[in-house]
């Protein structure tokens, strides 16, 4: 597979090229880090997610593609506990989310187990969700200090390399009210790695900044893609993008994995009409 | 001696009356101002205290709240100032009269406050809470760090409108014989008539609210500029008399 090297540069901007990717990781290994059993969500009446079994390998990049209203983003609220599970199990790292298989009744966990497992986990929004009475820095420093227990001193240079990463240095005393959309998008970025996580949601990051913001957020999602090994979900409407990172497509609608593989193939050569149908709506 | 033409006629003599009973009418004044103080410092207190306590995930804390809100705002103030002065003597707890008249303002206006700081940490967006909640930040720590901070400011209004009725509020202490403006304002009608006496009372009033009023529109400046809205307190100093909702100054976008 053919390495593409200036693909951060053309991030978001470049003509779609399927079949190149970013990422040189090699075969993810057999332990899955996340775990969907049987998953089922309902939001009253409407189901959206009907028996969904999948898994995530550690270190692989899985891309959820599909029509809106198909269940994606509800995914990655499972992943991060801000959904309630209606039926089955989701384990992440090996440990149960909200319910467990527990003398063979399902039970739920409590809260203090369930934020231990998520604290490994970091989700970027599509709304940045930064927190406007806090600087730039104190956004990054407040969960690393008051989690993991770092001192003040060792969070804020953790901060001031993160920023550094994503191309703000200048703003650590900025608040994001004083920022682009981009740049929030970034401290997000940046707040969301500082607590060192293994696993990354990334929900639709880019679908509410302006075209010519797009690009920047990319290019450092791309950086952060081929320098580590954290396994990300990603729910994305940018193909180019999907491509480069991912080392799995899923097409979801309704609900349920339409069709899965490598990116080269989804994009170039889906089997499932539906699949087609939607690549040739949004490329 | 009646109508409008009294109150001009006499009133050279009205001014030398309300002259000679400013120390009292100062004392009046005093009185309102403590209660009104305390009262709101007290009443602010509860309105946090119950209105978070709404918020919580334990549903016995909650229906506590909810009745303790419904109690007071749903029992006359005048009544529950009469409890505190008249009956509770009676089962061996004898109050301070302004003891009383705070407690009954905090506890009437504070019911009312507990809406107002539950509706506000109920507008703070969603996404807020999820990213709290993402960053694994405890809720207690996100509440009072992240959630508190921005209701803080779209509390303030309604707050503002609520320190005025507790001021006006005041005026019933008279009732349980404590003189505050109000009561000072009685005995000088009796010598200058109801007119000058109670024209005097409005202006009165209407100053010390409006003295209320500017300083909690300089809170709401300075509680929406932290959250990253509207220009610092210094900026808008010139404008400081506008409504806070006005456009002062350029917004950062």
């Amino acid at each position: 597979m053919p390495e593409n090297n200036q693909s951060s540069a053309s991030a978001g901007g470049g003509r779609f090229q399927p079949g190149e990717r970013v990422t040189s990781l090699g075969a993810a290994p057999d332990t899955p880090h996340i775990e969907f059993t049987d998953v089922i969500k309902r939001f009253g009446d409407n189901t959206v997610l009907n028996d969904l079994n999948f898994t995530v390998a550690q270190g692989e990049r899985v891309t959820l593609i599909g029509p809106s209203g198909s269940g994606k983003t509800t995914i990655l609220r499972l992943v991060m506990t801000l959904e309630e599970l209606t039926g089955g199990y989701i384990h992440v790292g090996g440990n149960p989310l909200q319910y467990e298989q527990s003398g063979g009744r399902r039970v739920r966990i409590s809260d203090k187990r369930r934020r231990q497992t998520t604290q490994d986990i970091g989700m970027v929004f599509q709304h940045f969700n930064l927190f406007p009475n806090m600087t730039v820095r104190e956004n990054i420093i407040e969960a690393p200090i008051h989690v993991m227990g770092l001192s003040k001193d060792e969070a804020s240079s953790q901060a001031a390399e993160l920023l550094e990463k994503v191309g703000l240095s200048d703003k650590q005393d900025a608040r994001p009210s004083q920022l682009s959309g981009g740049q929030q998008q970034r401290v997000a970025i940046a707040r969301a790695l500082a607590m060192d996580p293994e696993v990354l949601l990334l929900d639709e990051v880019t679908s509410a900044l302006d075209p010519e913001l797009v690009g920047e957020v990319l290019g450092v999602l791309k950086d952060i893609a081929s320098e580590t090994d954290i396994s990300m979900l990603i729910v994305t409407h940018e193909m180019q993008f999907a491509n480069d990172v991912s080392d799995r497509v899923m097409m979801f609608d309704e609900g349920s994995i339409v069709e899965e593989g490598a990116p080269a193939k989804i994009f170039s050569d889906p089997s499932s009409q539906r699949t087609q149908d939607f690549l040739r709506a949004v490329l | 001696m009646g109508g409008l033409s009294g109150f001009f006629e006499n009133f050279g003599d009205n001014l030398d009356e309300l002259g000679s009973r400013m120390p009292s009418i100062l004392d009046g004044i005093w009185v309102t101002v403590q209660l009104t103080v305390l009262g709101a410092l007290c009443a602010m207190l509860i309105a946090l205290v119950f209105g978070l306590l709404q918020t919580v995930k334990f549903a016995v804390l909650r229906v506590i709240a909810r009745i303790f809100v419904e109690f007071f705002r749903g029992t006359s103030l005048l009544v529950q100032l009469f409890w505190l002065f008249y009956v509770l003597p009676l089962l061996g707890w004898e109050l301070h009269p302004l003891f009383c008249g705070v407690l009954a303002l905090a506890l009437n206006y504070g019911a009312y406050g507990a809406e107002v700081v539950r509706g506000s940490i109920g507008s703070v967006p969603t996404g807020q809470y999820e990213a709290i909640s993402a960053l694994s930040l405890s809720p207690v720590r996100g509440m009072f760090r992240i959630i508190i901070p921005q209701a803080w400011a779209l509390m303030i209004p309604s707050l503002s409108n609520l320190l005025i009725q507790l001021l006006k509020g005041t005026a019933i202490v008279n009732l349980i014989s404590l003189a505050d403006l109000y009561f000072q304002i009685g005995q000088m009608r009796a010598v200058t008539g109801t007119w000058f006496a109670f024209l005097f009372g409005l202006l009165a009033y209407f100053v010390i609210a409006w003295i209320c009023v500017v300083g909690m529109n300089a809170l709401e400046i300075r509680a929406k500029h932290r959250i990253g809205r509207g220009p610092s307190l210094m900026e808008s100093m010139s404008t400081l008399l506008r409504s806070p909702g006005s456009k002062v100054g350029s917004e950062v976008t």
